[in-house]
């Protein structure tokens, strides 16, 4: 088995609409190496979920993949029967999703569903409650034991998302998919959150793949970032060469936009001009092109290719073939 | 303030009756239940609105020597025991059925209108009390309200009309409320209370036409509803009293001679099942064009 | 939970206060007092007095409905007027009939209703669930009666499968099964189109919850998705259907009581309205009316069971 436990080549995928054929992915590239965290960052609308629910293949009934596919250790997940899709689900990987508070069966016990997803495991049903506790006790949530016979309403979103993460963690997964897992939070609990999926993730070694759009939760959290804009990934490579050499123009206008890199004390907000472009009809050049202030009708006209920045960073976007980075 | 009427043109209907009309029909045609139902209501309809012309014989004269004739070229349908032409009856029985129909929706759509609004837009006490005025009504089985409303007053036309009229406002009513509590906590409605507009500019010029859609869907679902109990009581000889032609009493007379004369109850029966089905077809399909997520609770 | 139950209960015998209360004033408002209609045109003015006396026609209004209540609470509805007898003890010798009749209707309604509903939604789309729902349409529009006549005519007068009228001989099983099943089935058929709707679509709406994409997200077998973890909450809605639907269950039970000649409260009613027997209605009314609000209530209850959102919030 090879070091890349996930790799994404080339997906695109199609939404049937009453407009037609809305083209929500377009040949993402992405690998999660083994016991890595990559992040995928990106603002609403940018494929995030589609994406996700590509790789565990869940995709919406009016969904089609229309190119490329996704390999999982030795697996190419898009080509497997639901049967063989369900052994693999909360098995060799497993999920946390963005709103703790629907995210739990509302009228089974936190313990029974536990139990539960430890289906396959052959043992007692004792043995895996006495497990479900020690996972809630890991994640820190104190008199687990007792917890167990609780309902989900019964607790606050803090402790609903550990407990998402405890089961997540329980099935003892290759790869950990999060969905926004921390965006339904407020920010203090957000970063104790983050504190113990890396420390969970350290001792388990599994990979995990993090969706945000939080810059912040990502250089804290991860080893690699993708950024994503539209349907397509502009810039990917190691959290420093993102944060520290932001070479696309959207990544650029992203870190601007964090609130948390702002250091001079202002009256407007950063923000980006423009809209996301529309994906039924996309444009032919540079995706970003419209929202680019570098932009040249090279631009407009052809779409760029994936450059290298350097070894482990690449960028889509034509500024780089000749000039190298780009400075704002 | 621009914002506020940009939301307020937007949240109007459109009124321009007669396109909507010819879209929905489009549309109602597109569906073969919609169809279906269309086909059978305009039947019924026109059926019953033209039986005075349409029927071979007076629908209330008798014909002794002919009682209880099987049907035949001259007696479509046959006779029942004293002789009258039951195609005669039936046509004119689905004219009753209409006509009971429309003018206890309307009252009761009226009634409900009037208290929904109340309810929902009054103070807090004034909606308690409705609503519970509204449960209790909701808390007797409507056929057995039916039977003690007319041991008070005696079976008529009238009655059957009041009974459905008064079992039907909370329906109305409760759908009203929902919709005028939704509505009232919006921008361009608490923008002209801002603007001191008063209650019932309030009231008639932005919350009714902005329920009157739901309620004209829930009227059209409630028509079978109404033709069931109209049929029902008269049925029971609690209704449409003799000679006066209604569905029921001609299910009624078949009732009493089951073991003879099966004809009798398969045309008293028959354009109930069939108006009831056709109705509802309609109904339904309107609901899903014009409003998915109006359920009404039974 | 406890306060919620209460709040209901309380409610509950409010409805009950309310109906009764303008029944018993709709009779005194009315033309003609109830001694001379009971004792008919020959009765003599003593005899009226008499009479108006025994039923506490001379207290005003008021003391009247307290004394009606009073005696309510005691278990006392009055007696028949013509055979005397406790209007208590008559209503307690028809209730079974009907809530065997409505019992019957309701279980094998939802026996199919429940599953149709379910494979329906599971299926949505498919040739199944176009079917079923046009048949449920069906089934829902078709009056109650008109089932019960036909089916009389059919299985009864025609090919003579079944008995026509009766509830069958005390303490002979078969045969009063054998009498149950026309009656059950003419109250119970617009129910099995009502179940399958609403389970469908709450099963829908369920299924495409987040927390239902959970549990498919941790490889959980269909099986346990659909009966565990969808349908427990899917069925919340049919039950607190059936609870308020109790009603439209009485009123199918009369006309099937009617039309079968079956011994049971639907009938007992109509029998006392053409008789003019205001004793035995206004008992009957009461009656239906505690079966409702108690029907209603037990739904809310069995929802709080099974929900325990319900359980501590409310």
């Amino acid at each position: 088995m090879s070091d890349i436990i996930l790799d994404v080549h080339n997906l695109s995928i199609d939404y049937r609409t009453s407009r037609g054929a809305l083209k929500a992915l377009r040949k993402v590239n992405l690998q999660v190496p083994k016991g890595k965290i990559v992040g995928i960052v990106g603002e609403s609308g940018c494929g995030k979920s589609t994406l996700i629910s590509a790789i565990i293949n869940l995709l919406a009934p009016n969904a089609t993949v229309s190119e490329g596919g996704v390999k999982f250790q030795d697996d190419d997940l898009l080509a497997l029967t639901n049967n063989q899709m369900q052994h693999i689900r909360g098995n060799r990987f497993s999920m946390i999703f963005q709103d703790p508070m629907t995210s739990l069966n509302p009228v089974i016990s936190i313990g029974t569903q536990m139990v539960d997803i430890q289906y396959r495991d052959k043992v007692s049903k004792s043995a895996k409650l006495d497990k479900a506790a020690m996972m809630l006790d890991r994640v820190g949530i104190p008199d687990s034991q007792s917890r167990l016979a609780l309902y989900p309403h019964e607790f606050s979103g803090g402790m609903l998302q550990r407990i998402a993460i405890a089961m997540a963690l329980l099935v003892e997964p290759d790869l950990l998919i999060a969905d926004e897992p921390t965006t339904a939070l407020d920010a203090t609990l957000e970063v104790q959150i983050i504190h113990r999926l890396k420390e969970l993730q350290a001792s388990q070694g599994c990979s995990i793949l993090f969706i945000s759009h939080h810059l912040g939760v990502i250089a804290e959290l991860c080893d690699e970032v993708v950024v994503m804009y539209a349907g397509e990934v502009v810039e990917q490579g190691s959290v420093r060469d993102i944060f520290h050499r932001p070479s696309h123009p959207y990544t650029q206008k992203l870190l601007e936009c964090d609130p948390a890199r702002i250091v001079d004390k202002t009256r407007d907000l950063p923000t980006i001009f423009g809209n996301l472009p529309d994906l039924v009809a996309v444009p032919q050049g540079c995706i970003f092109a419209d929202r680019c202030e570098f932009a040249s009708s090279h631009c407009h006209r052809l779409r760029p290719s994936r450059t290298v920045v350097e070894e482990g960073h690449t960028a889509n976007c034509h500024l780089l073939s000749k000039e190298g980075v780009v400075h704002a | 303030m621009t914002a506020t009427t940009t939301k307020l043109v937007a949240t109007m209907p459109d009124f321009s009756f007669l396109r909507v009309i010819s879209k929905s029909l489009i549309r109602l045609c597109h569906e073969p239940l919609g169809l279906l139902g269309l086909v059978l209501v305009t039947l019924i309809v026109s059926s019953a609105v033209f039986a005075s012309w349409l029927v071979p014989y007076d629908p209330v004269a008798m014909d002794i020597m002919h009682r209880l004739a099987p049907p035949s070229f001259e007696h479509w349908l046959g006779t029942d025991q004293l002789g009258r032409d039951v195609f005669s009856r039936v046509l004119m029985g689905g004219q009753v059925a209409l006509k009971v129909a429309l003018s206890a929706i309307a009252l009761a759509l009226g009634f409900g209108l009037l208290l929904g609004l109340i309810a929902g837009y009054g103070p807090r006490w004034l909606d308690n009390i409705i609503v519970t005025l509204f449960d209790t009504v909701r808390s007797f089985p409507t056929i057995i309200f039916a039977l003690a409303v007319v041991t008070l007053t005696g079976p008529s036309l009238t009655t059957i009309i009041l009974v459905v009229v008064i079992t039907s406002i909370p329906i109305y009513g409760r759908v009203v409320r929902t919709q005028t509590q939704a509505l009232r906590a919006q921008e361009f409605i608490l923008a002209e209370r801002a603007m001191g507009a008063s209650v019932p500019r309030i009231l008639f010029i932005h919350m009714l036409p902005n329920v009157i859609g739901q309620l004209l869907i829930l009227a059209s679902m409630d028509v079978p509803i109404v033709i069931t109990i109209e049929a029902g009581l008269s049925f029971l000889g609690l209704g449409i009293q003799p000679p006066t032609p209604s569905w029921g009493t001609i299910l009624n007379d078949g009732y009493s001679f089951i073991r003879n004369t099966p004809w009798l109850i398969i045309a008293g029966g028959l354009p109930l099942i069939l108006s009831t089905l056709g109705f509802t077809f309609l109904g339904e399909s309107l609901r899903d064009i014009f409003d998915p997520k109006l359920r009404k609770d039974i | 939970m406890w306060f919620f139950l209460l709040k209901r209960c309380c409610l509950a015998v409010l409805i009950v206060l309310l109906a009764v209360t303008a029944l018993y004033l709709m009779i005194h408002a009315i033309p003609g007092d109830p001694a001379s209609i009971i004792l008919g045109p020959r009765a003599t003015e003593e005899m009226k007095a008499a009479l108006a006396v025994k039923m506490g026609l001379d207290q005003p209004v008021y003391i009247q409905l307290l004394t009606f209540f009073g005696d309510v609470i005691q278990g006392n509805l009055g007696f028949d007027v013509f055979s005397q007898r406790p209007v208590t003890e008559i209503i307690m010798e028809q209730l079974p009939y009907t809530l065997i009749l409505i019992l019957t209707s309701i279980s094998w309604a939802a026996a199919i209703g429940i599953p149709l509903g379910c494979y329906s939604a599971i299926y949505q789309n498919s040739l199944f669930d176009k079917v079923s729902a046009v048949l449920s349409v069906g089934t829902i529009a078709i009056p109650s009666f008109v089932v019960a006549i036909y089916g009389l005519l059919i299985f009864s007068v025609s090919l003579q499968w079944l008995p026509a009228i009766g509830a069958g001989n005390d303490g002979d099983f078969w045969d009063q099964a054998e009498h149950l099943i026309l009656p059950s089935l003419a109250v119970g058929l617009g129910w099995v189109g009502y179940i399958s709707r609403l389970v469908r679509s709450s099963m829908l709406e369920t299924l495409s919850a987040n927390h239902v994409r959970t549990a498919r997200a941790f490889g959980l077998p269909e099986r346990v998705i659909i009966f565990r973890y969808s349908l427990r909450i899917a069925i919340l809605p049919t039950i607190t259907l059936l609870g308020v639907g109790i009603g439209y269950l009485l009123s199918g039970a009369l006309f099937a009581e009617i039309v079968f000649a079956r011994p049971g409260i639907g009938k007992l009613i109509f029998d006392a309205v053409s008789t003019r027997n205001y004793p035995i209605v206004m008992g009957s009314v009461l009656v239906t009316t505690v079966l409702f609000v108690i029907a209603t209530t037990l739904a809310d209850f069995i929802n709080a069971v099974f929900d325990p959102r319900i359980r501590t919030h409310a």
